[in-house]
């Protein structure tokens, strides 16, 4: 690593602005922290008196509660705002909402919105650090960081893999930030859905795409099965569900056809039979579980990281 | 009574008459009264004499395409300060697309529009009525009211519309009042929540594209219903390179079409919204590099027969919001001769083509007065400083609204003088000698 560098970002809007050298040393501070997370004192005092704002516009339990133990595990104080729907219905923008929030003076602000670029509006309009916990179908950083985390522990690598990701790749913002990440670290991404579900243009952000998903898998290190949302049935955009999970959903014949010791991954929330087979979401191969608890420590590197920790 | 004007030395451009010479022009009593060789006119002890010595001289300069907000949202525009910023631009007539609040539907509207223009006294504004009532796609509008108030043309410009069957009896009985129909053409259930331009860079950016055939589809259909309907059409703000072709091709069979783009198309690519830039959020989207060298090109051969500027004025809390929500559209009125200008210096336009697209076609296709400076016609001129160079800040703007991709740049050519009906609109500080 270059003698001199320093991670010097002030906010984590999507994997698309961190170099690779950044990338290595979220995931190394990430891998120091989650030794506290073993401990039976799960804090340490590194950013008392700081405050984080957990705003979220969309609900998500899981990503929420995963962004304020690990503020909570460095001794920051956080606060939870969430709005269910968007509070522009009420007239207040996520500007006017911002601006509110300044006059509590947060250093940090963990933002979940359904509009792509909310987050970089965000930190154009405010003096906080903001980290993107998702922002509609562009980005989530944090979650691409914790599945760079976890494939890098289970495989002791990422450069010169291959990594299949299947599902709703053009509404998915961990499939942006994955494709983002995993082709920065040096593996090789291939993408796989229905055609309806495949934006134009994704190779740019460094994705092969094959046709059917046996050709996607063949020889991959990781399966990621990404959640198809019921919601987005009232686009024409696949028959039925049933449909879907026979032609793209990952069973174990689509698992055979992977590197023997492929492993599976899942953002999760699961649809259990829908997009994964249940029996492999909960088998020896699933590291899904292990992805949450990635989850904590990748939030308490980029806090810690951002906040000027050195 | 406006007085006695000389313009002197001037470049002059007359496209109608084919005059492209260095020339003095002799205003008196609201009309051109002479053109004549340099020196050749007495200068009239009560009259003003300007040097316009390496200015254009130009018949004033009309915009076929700007909303002007009034009624209903003079927090983004009025009639007065958008006509203002006309002047200021060197236009000296305007046509005012019906999207107002309420819609210029009826011929109620149409006269307070003309009423609030002839009291603001910056510029012509020809109002547009919509096609249907309340630009709600079902019902025609009452094109003959419309047309007796004053109304020159209809659409429902801001929408498409969406009902095949409608737009070809607006096209029927727009001929028995003798309107020009104007299509916004764009296929709403392939555009739909869509915020640029599709493709790559909408990936990149989680945004929902809007492809370029959903602006072609409709091209051509509306193209398929004026030759079918054997009536003339013009098409807005076009934006794609197919949309092109297809016109090209219908003009070639002798469909009646006519095409307007705006500068933004000539200028721009998609890049300019990377970043979420809303100030370059407007539909259709900026579109690719292919699309505007077609564009281009078809300003060059004539498939397109006007530049207008789709002003579309919004305030800032209509546009410093998530880019999706952020509302569609940029002010244009200021920027337009030098963007234009541009195009003559890079050699994709010469002088003469230029004065064609912004004046000559413009009055021709809305069948209005204007784009000449013949002898006895209104002296409605402009008045152009190619060289002039200058930052376009937001203090600078007349426009209500500053929402322009622009601000910041430097551009280079200016209007410098305005005459409406032989009256100074604008003046440009400066330099300018008297
Ligand atoms: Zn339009
Ligand atoms: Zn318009």
């Amino acid at each position: 690593m270059d003698p001199e560098y320093r991670f010097s970002h002030k906010h984590v809007l999507g994997l698309a602005d961190l170099s690779a050298e950044d990338i290595r040393t979220v995931l190394q501070t990430a891998e120091s922290f989650k030794e506290i997370s073993s401990r039976s004192i799960k804090k340490v005092p590194t950013l008392r008196g700081k405050t984080i704002i957990n705003f979220f516009f969309e609900p998500s339990t899981r990503t929420r509660l995963s962004f304020e133990v690990a503020a909570k595990r460095m001794s920051a104080d956080t606060f939870n705002i969430s709005s269910s729907g968007s509070s522009t219905v009420k007239g207040e923008t996520l500007i006017d909402t911002a601006r509110n929030l300044a006059a509590m003076n947060p250093d940090c602000i963990i933002l979940r919105h359904p509009r792509s670029g909310s987050a970089r509006l965000l930190a154009d309009h405010i003096n906080a650090s903001v980290i993107n916990a998702g922002d509609g179908t562009h980005e989530h950083p944090s979650q691409g960081l914790l599945d760079l985390m976890t494939v890098r522990e289970a495989k002791g690598r990422i450069a010169g893999l291959k990594i299949a990701i299947i599902g709703d790749i053009a509404h998915s913002r961990v499939a942006h930030s994955n494709i983002i990440g995993f082709s920065k670290m040096g593996a090789t991404v291939t993408v796989c859905g229905p055609a309806t579900l495949i934006p134009p243009g994704i190779e740019e952000l460094g994705a092969q795409v094959s046709r059917t998903v046996i050709e996607a898998v063949e020889g991959a290190d990781v399966i990621m099965a990404l959640r198809i949302q019921k919601e987005r049935q009232q686009d024409p955009l696949f028959p039925s569900l049933r449909e879907y999970a026979k032609f793209f959903g990952v069973s174990q014949k689509v698992v055979d056809a992977a590197s023997p010791d492929a492993i599976i991954m899942h953002p999760g929330p699961i649809n259990r039979g829908v997009e994964l087979d249940p029996q492999l979401a909960d088998g020896s191969r699933s590291v899904i579980l292990e992805q949450v608890t990635n989850g904590v420590a990748v939030r308490m590197a980029l806090i810690y990281l951002i906040m000027g920790g050195d | 009574m406006p007085g006695v004007i000389l313009l002197k030395n001037g470049r002059v451009i007359d496209p109608a008459n084919g005059i492209d010479q260095i020339l003095d022009v002799l205003i008196a009593d609201g009309r051109i009264s002479a053109v004549a060789q340099p020196g050749s006119l007495p200068e009239q002890m009560e009259g003003i004499v300007y040097d316009v010595q390496g200015k254009w001289v130009v018949p004033g300069l009309i915009d076929m395409h700007v909303h002007l907000r009034e009624p209903g949202q003079e927090y983004k525009e009025t009639i007065a300060t958008g006509t203002r910023a006309a002047a200021a631009g060197g236009f000296t007539a305007v046509a005012a697309m019906p999207n107002t609040r309420p819609v210029n539907d009826n011929q109620t509207v149409t006269l307070f529009i003309l009423a609030k223009a002839a009291e603001a006294g910056f510029a012509r504004v020809y109002p547009v009525g919509a096609i249907s009532s309340g630009s709600n796609g079902e019902h025609l509008a009452e094109f003959g009211e419309l047309r007796q108030a004053g109304a020159v043309a209809v659409t429902d410009d801001g929408l498409p519309v969406g009902n095949s069957q409608l737009m070809r009896r607006a096209l029927e009985y727009a001929g028995d009042h003798d309107l020009l129909v104007i299509s916004h053409a764009e296929e709403m259930t392939l555009s739909h929540g869509g915020a640029m331009n599709d493709g790559p860079l909408a990936t990149r950016l989680g945004l929902r594209g809007i492809p370029h055939v959903a602006e072609e589809i409709m091209v051509y259909r509306d193209l398929a219903l004026a030759e079918f309907t054997r009536r003339p059409i013009h098409i807005a703000h076009v934006s794609t390179r197919e949309s092109l072709a297809l016109i090209r091709r219908a003009k070639e069979k002798g469909v009646t079409v006519t095409a307007e783009t705006a500068p933004h198309y000539f200028t721009l690519t998609e890049t300019a919204v990377d970043g979420y830039n809303t100030l370059a959020k407007m539909n259709p989207p900026l579109r690719t590099e292919a699309d505007v060298a077609a564009v281009r090109e078809a300003l060059r051969d004539g498939t397109l027969d006007a530049i207008a500027t789709d002003h579309a004025p919004h305030a800032e809390l209509d546009k410093d919001i998530e880019f999706d929500l952020a509302a569609n559209g940029i002010i244009g009125l200021e920027t337009a001769v030098p963007l234009t200008l541009q195009l003559v210096r890079e050699n994709q336009l010469d002088a003469r083509r230029m004065v064609e697209l912004l004046s000559v076609n413009p009055a021709r296709i809305l069948g209005v007065p204007g784009g000449t400076l013949s002898v006895g016609a209104a002296a409605d001129i402009t008045v152009i400083d190619p060289e002039m160079k200058f930052v376009f800040s937001r203090e600078s703007i007349l426009s209500k609204s500053r929402n322009s991709p622009f601000l910041g740049w430097e551009l280079q050519g200016k209007a410098v003088l305005t005459l409406l009906d032989g009256r100074i609109t604008w003046r440009q500080d400066g330099d300018f000698s008297s």
